[in-house]
């Protein structure tokens, strides 16, 4: 197991369990269980401590925790018959962008999000889940055809953006995330789109325009990463964790500004501590989300979805307008 | 020696404020080929130089003069203002920086729309200003155009946002990433009433306005050689560790790659756009 900085305690339990263990399994006529029962509860308590208030910047860090669950773990768990798609049909095939044809409880439906890698090589093959244009264009066409034989979508979002690259910006990265909120708008079906890690900025939202958009609870979503925000507004990196506070890019700030519809529980100690859990409570609200809004008229549910976005933003208004 | 050379009245300075700088005094020196020209004759070729080409940045202001016929346009929507609602602050407040930027500029926020006619047909222009805080995108930007697509749409009149932008506005977090989502929204209600819609963009046009509207036009026309891209230069050459091409992310780059439709000088812009609409636009029996 892997622990964050802010997750010391529990790291020291964690290590006298495995040595309790290891003791039981050099001598079996030692019992430990009752140690065990104990180190259990202590964890449990002290997981409930280190959780209760977690600040802005500890929730990025839980949202990028290297054994976060990714999209295609989801997928494993919540969906069957799942049948992986690739290509654009234009350039290639992006593996930082994953999804296909699958069933939820029954229910056709297309899934696809950002895949991150889980160690070195597949972390490259991923490009770290930054998609380049052809991922963006890969997903559309998932999404276009999941439109054409009237089956929902359910993005997945987790990016630390999409790649900066020469040949992305050949290939028309900005054109690429343009046409997707273009056409995203414009779907006859369903789209529920889940953040389930990162949700950094126009690579996040190219795949982000829903009728329903949640954030797991220990996700963040905003213009820019707090390191990136550091750079350009204080010109150092130093002050990462001031920018995740000014940001205020948590799933709680973001559902209490309107910009998120819902936010979506973690189990005590993060999507990661129990991941089998987190997949029985998306399901659910995969499954709500979809039987609130598939029995709605699709140009109906078009214009709710202009209206909802069309709404965001603050600003003053002096005069009323006559 | 000589006491031709030797300074006499010792400590003569100039404080800054006194200290003019072009385009605000007589001289301007263009950036790109460092000739001088005087700022008449700058204003004159529309802020062109007159040896190189180079187009010099303009704001609304500006624009609109070239574009609209003479004094058809009505500005709409002053009224919208920005607000700090999240009290954002870095080195300075964000509340602060408002009110700073509003007094250098004497503009309310890094967008401006007006309704004219360019020799006499209707046009709605949203046209950036990038003296207002780099251009950037925040909540301001996106209700302006939001309203700018519904005035266009019920007055039947094409449409037209003239980009310039570093991209989105930092200190509005989210709201200002949202404004790429509620302008593309926005923009599928005029595709659908069937109304043209051109993304003009100059130099900078980069970021999150890029990512949205200014690639979205039924025509994507821009400046010459001006800086249009997702990832700004300088990232991505930290990305990937090598040098950028020459040219890398120009206009003629983009037109190169497909992602434009024309390229069109300062002076032809009015003519050529003009041209445009009518085909747009003209009726048929």
């Amino acid at each position: 197991m892997q622990f964050l900085d802010f997750e010391k305690p529990l790291e020291e339990l964690f290590h006298q369990m495995d040595k309790l263990k290891e003791v039981h399994a050099k001598n079996d006529k030692v019992d430990v269980s009752n140690a065990i029962k104990e180190l259990e509860d202590s964890i449990e308590i002290t997981r409930a401590k280190v959780y209760e208030h977690l600040t802005p910047w500890q929730r990025v860090q839980l949202s990028r925790h290297p054994e976060r669950p990714y999209t295609l773990f989801y997928i494993s768990r919540l969906f069957n018959n799942f049948v992986e798609i690739f290509g654009d049909r234009q350039v290639k095939d992006d593996k930082a962008m994953v999804g296909g044809m699958a069933e939820i409880d029954g229910i056709p439906v297309m899934v696809l999000g950002q895949q991150k890698g889980t160690n070195t090589k597949s972390r490259q093959m991923r490009n770290f889940g930054m998609a380049n244009p052809e991922g963006y264009r890969k997903a559309l066409r998932m999404m276009k055809l999941a439109e054409k034989f009237n089956r929902p979508i359910i993005t997945l979002i987790d990016t630390p953006g999409a790649y900066p690259g020469l040949e992305a910006e050949e290939r028309g990265q900005g054109e690429a995330i343009a046409r997707n909120l273009f056409e995203m708008t414009n779907l006859k079906v369903p789209v529920i789109c889940i953040i389930i890690g990162e949700g950094a900025s126009g690579g996040a939202l190219g795949i982000g325009i829903g009728d329903k958009v949640a954030m797991l609870e220990n996700t963040w979503y905003t213009v820019i990463s707090p390191e990136s925000c550091s750079s350009i507004l204080w010109h150092n990196w130093e002050n990462k964790e001031k920018a995740a506070e000014q940001l205020k890019l948590t799933s709680t700030d973001m559902k209490g500004f309107g910009l998120v519809d819902d936010v979506i529980p973690e189990p005590l100690g993060g999507a990661h501590a129990k991941p089998d859990e987190m997949a029985t409570i998306l399901k659910q609200y995969i499954l709500g989300a979809l039987k609130e809004l598939t029995p709605i008229n699709a140009d109906k549910r078009i214009n709710q979805r202009i209206d909802k976005f069309s709404k965001m933003g603050f600003y003053e208004d002096q005069v009323a307008h006559s | 020696m000589s006491t031709w050379f030797k300074r006499i009245k010792q400590g003569i300075q100039t404080a800054t404020h006194e200290k003019k700088e072009a385009p605000d005094g007589v001289w301007h020196k263009c950036p790109e080929c460092r000739t001088t020209a005087t700022v008449k004759e700058l204003e004159q070729h529309l802020y062109v130089c007159h040896k190189c080409g180079y187009h010099n940045r303009i704001n609304s202001k500006e624009y609109f003069n070239i574009i609209f016929d003479e004094g058809s346009e009505t500005l709409l929507f002053e009224n919208i203002r920005p607000v700090d609602k999240l009290g954002f602050e870095d080195v300075k407040p964000y509340s602060k920086r408002i009110i700073d930027a509003q007094k250098a500029t004497g503009l309310g926020d890094a967008m401006t729309v007006a309704a004219g006619k360019i020799e006499g047909q209707d046009l709605v222009v949203a046209c950036m200003n990038f003296n207002f805080i780099g251009g950037s995108m925040g909540s301001v930007v996106g209700e302006k155009i939001s309203r700018g697509i519904d005035y266009a749409i019920e007055h039947k009149m094409p449409f037209m946002i003239i980009s310039k932008s570093g991209g989105a506005r930092m200190m509005e977090s989210a709201f200002s990433l949202m404004q790429m989502a509620k302008t593309s929204a926005k923009l599928t209600r005029l595709d659908k009433a069937r109304l043209p819609y051109i993304s003009f963009m100059t130099d900078p046009t980069t970021g999150g306005v890029t990512a949205s509207y200014a690639m979205l036009g039924d025509i994507n026309i821009a400046e010459p050689k001006a800086l249009i891209g997702f990832a700004g230069p300088r990232v991505i050459k930290e990305t990937i560790k090598r040098d950028l091409p020459d040219g890398f992310q120009r206009s003629e780059f983009l037109l190169e790659h497909g992602f434009l439709d024309f390229i069109v000088e300062r002076k032809d812009l009015k003519a050529r756009l003009s041209t445009t609409i009518n085909w747009f636009m003209k009726a048929t029996a």
